[in-house]
């Protein structure tokens, strides 16, 4: 599904991915941790295609192609989802409005016609009761006032909408509470399939209680420095990052 | 010749048509005499600076209509907004069209300006009101000189009007070019209220300069909500002049959508002379090709505890140029003002350009006054944020621009009317927004 090899990336000259190597596999979630400025969010807005960073070595490759060299929306396209730690308020223009547009132009990338209205509004009725999004929510300007449980569930509605292959969820725990948080891992294990992938961006232990990772990658000054299964989570919950920097310093 | 020794030499064969003995008749003298001294504004002019009315002056314009036009309702049904009942005041090249209009007398008064001026019924509201709010400059005094035709409303107090008033102005091109100047008065008394809307359309590509003068008088605790749809066709031009005076607690809003036109010039006045008054200016400005649309609004806050809320957004590309000139007094006497003032600009095109000039003029030290401008590209986070979710980039730079000028439309208390300027933005933007929940 998604192969990255030795990918080094800057923005602004500064190198924040220094040789990140990664495989993932349909029907695999795995889980990047590590401490702050390690280069988590930094690696999920490059593989979304965020014009800011530049890739100054390595490959992306999704299914096999090389995606390095295509727009975020063309990425998109391919099935790249990325779910955003703060998702950005856009005042004026409705979550029903900004998701008709999305689906249909990804539709038409695709080759596809225009969804019926009535499909679109049956899929959206659909996917809204799945995580609990009262239907008043839908005819509000995107993400415009709304609390952080709310951004990150139109997030996780979004996905729930476009059925990506890969999807990045970018801190999608923070701010959420513990009903929040339920809904949202409810929502990405339902979405969860043999043939797509989660990947799972987080601090904390919490969030891997509900979406549970076939993989635990820990993240440290741009390199993935550790990689394990889902037992990485809980000694990393137990004893912090500290061993971790100390095993890559000695 | 000139059009300036055009106009005033018209003006004698002017008054041999109409009565001398009207009360108005000494103003328009007067008008003309002003006029002739000051001539059409230069760009010389601190507030014409960046509007230059050469081009437009250039025309051989004819100044009074020679013949009367009739045109089909279905021809410009889509001028109108037709899907609710409204009253209509219509003209056709300068003349009243009765067939298209819908008046009434009918314990108010929506009707014309010529009967107004004429009749001695009207005569104590002319001699109160007409020419009472304008201010001594050039083309209002060219209006008032010529005035004689355009819509009188008058409300007598505690009535809710309840559907809007339409006020529109066709020009059918018979003659190659057309200078208009429509005169309205709207008088509205103690405790009423009033929405109208008001449109100036070109039918054809013959250049029409429109010089309009509008008078508004809020009694106490009157509302008055006022739309300008400005989308008429590339070669037609529009000075607009508009004079608010607001008793106390009244509140009057103003919406200007500026998307058509060759050049559109606002001047939009409000005077707060009573306490605790409210003052809405808001427009939208979408313009590309060549066009220019310069707003010149002033706020006089001439007495304490009253409020005015101005937010001009513009879009302009392609080499089209916008100004915004923002003028606030603040009398001594007017404390506890609260003026905002915002002007957000958007260039599209490195060849568009804004000349955007906050001018606030405070005498009073208990006054929070906030003015901001901005001229900017759009928020990179969210182009990102768009385009991650497959929206392409020209579709999401649309989507941003609606959503930008999109807001001011909130205040727009005639639902069809915003949908209708929604649908233009859309259009004008190139945005297909659909269905709503």
């Amino acid at each position: 599904m998604l192969e990255i090899k030795n990918l080094h990336a800057s923005v602004e000259d500064k190198n924040i991915l220094r040789g990140i190597d990664l495989q993932v596999n349909p029907g695999e979630v795995h889980a990047i941790m590590g401490p702050n400025g390690s280069g988590k969010s930094t690696l999920a807005s490059v593989i979304a295609g965020k014009e800011e960073y530049e890739v100054t070595e390595g490959n992306i490759l999704l299914e096999g192609e090389d995606i390095e060299e295509l727009a975020a929306e063309e990425r998109a396209h391919k099935g790249v989802f990325l779910s955003f730690q703060y998702p950005v308020e856009i005042p004026g223009v409705t979550v029903t409005n900004f998701i008709k547009t999305a689906i249909n132009e990804t539709r038409k990338a695709r080759g596809l016609d225009d969804m019926p209205a009535k499909d679109m509004l049956k899929m959206i009725r659909e996917k809204s009761e799945m995580l609990e999004i009262d239907r008043k929510f839908l005819s509000r300007s995107l993400n415009e006032g709304f609390s952080g449980g709310e951004k990150k569930r139109n997030e996780i509605f979004q996905m729930a909408i476009l059925e990506p292959k890969l999807a990045i969820l970018d801190e999608t725990d923070s701010g959420l509470d513990i009903d929040a948080l339920r809904i949202v891992a409810n929502g990405v294990n339902k979405l969860k399939n043999k043939d797509n992938a989660v990947i799972v961006i987080t601090h904390y232990q919490r969030l891997l209680d509900h979406i549970v990772p076939d993989f635990v990658h820990v993240m440290y000054e741009g390199r993935i420095v550790k990689s394990g299964g889902k037992e990485l989570a809980h000694q990393l919950e137990e004893k912090g990052y500290d061993w971790i920097k100390e095993e890559v310093n000695a | 010749m000139e059009l300036k020794e055009k106009l005033v030499s018209s003006f004698l064969a002017f008054e041999n048509n109409i009565d001398v003995d009207s009360p108005v008749h000494d103003i328009r003298s007067e008008a003309i005499k002003q006029f002739e001294k000051q001539g059409f504004p230069t760009k010389k002019e601190e507030d014409w600076k960046y509007t230059s009315l050469n081009a437009i002056l250039k025309h051989d314009y004819s100044v009074f209509p020679k013949q009367e036009n009739a045109i089909e309702y279905r021809d410009v049904k889509k001028y109108f907004l037709h899907d609710i009942d409204t009253y209509k005041i219509i003209f056709i090249d300068g003349k009243y069209s009765s067939h298209l209009s819908q008046t009434t007398h009918d314990g108010m008064d929506i009707c014309l300006m010529s009967t107004a001026l004429t009749k001695p019924k009207y005569r104590l509201i002319i001699e109160n009101y007409f020419n009472k709010a304008t201010t001594n400059d050039s083309l209002p005094n060219l209006n008032t000189a010529f005035s004689s035709e355009g819509a009188y409303i008058h409300i007598p107090k505690n009535k809710l009007v309840e559907k809007p008033i339409q006020i529109l102005h066709f020009s059918t091109g018979n003659e190659s070019a057309m200078m208009l100047q429509p005169r309205n008065l709207v008088v509205v008394d103690e405790n009423s209220h009033v929405q109208i809307i008001e449109r100036h359309q070109s039918l054809t590509e013959n250049p029409v300069l429109t010089n309009s003068v509008t008078e508004i008088f809020a009694g106490k605790r009157a509302i008055v909500d006022y739309y300008k749809v400005q989308n008429d066709n590339k070669q037609a031009s529009l000075v607009d002049n508009t004079f608010i005076d607001q008793k106390q607690e009244s509140l009057c809003s103003v919406h200007t959508f500026s998307f058509g036109g060759k050049l559109t010039r606002n001047n939009l006045n409000f005077f707060q002379n009573g306490e605790r008054i409210d003052s809405t200016l808001k427009g939208i400005t979408i313009i590309e090709d060549k066009q220019h649309v310069d707003h010149n609004t002033l706020v006089h806050h001439i007495e304490p505890n009253c409020e005015s809320h101005q937010d001009y957004k513009g879009i302009f590309g392609e080499r089209s140029t916008g100004v915004f000139n923002g003028k606030v007094v603040v009398e001594k006497e007017a404390q506890k003002t609260n003026a905002f003032q915002a002007n957000n600009n958007i260039l599209v095109s490195d060849n568009a350009t804004i000349n955007t000039k906050p001018q606030l003029e405070i005498f009073a030290d208990d006054v929070k006054c906030s003015h901001g401008c901005t001229i900017g590209q759009l928020d990179e986070s969210a182009m990102f944020y768009l385009r991650s979710r497959g929206i392409p980039e020209k579709e999401a730079r649309a989507l941003l621009m609606y959503a930008f000028a999109n807001n001011v439309l909130e205040s727009v208390k005639i639902p069809e009317l915003k949908a209708r300027i929604n649908k233009l933005i859309a259009n004008k933007i190139g945005v297909n927004i659909g269905f709503e929940l």
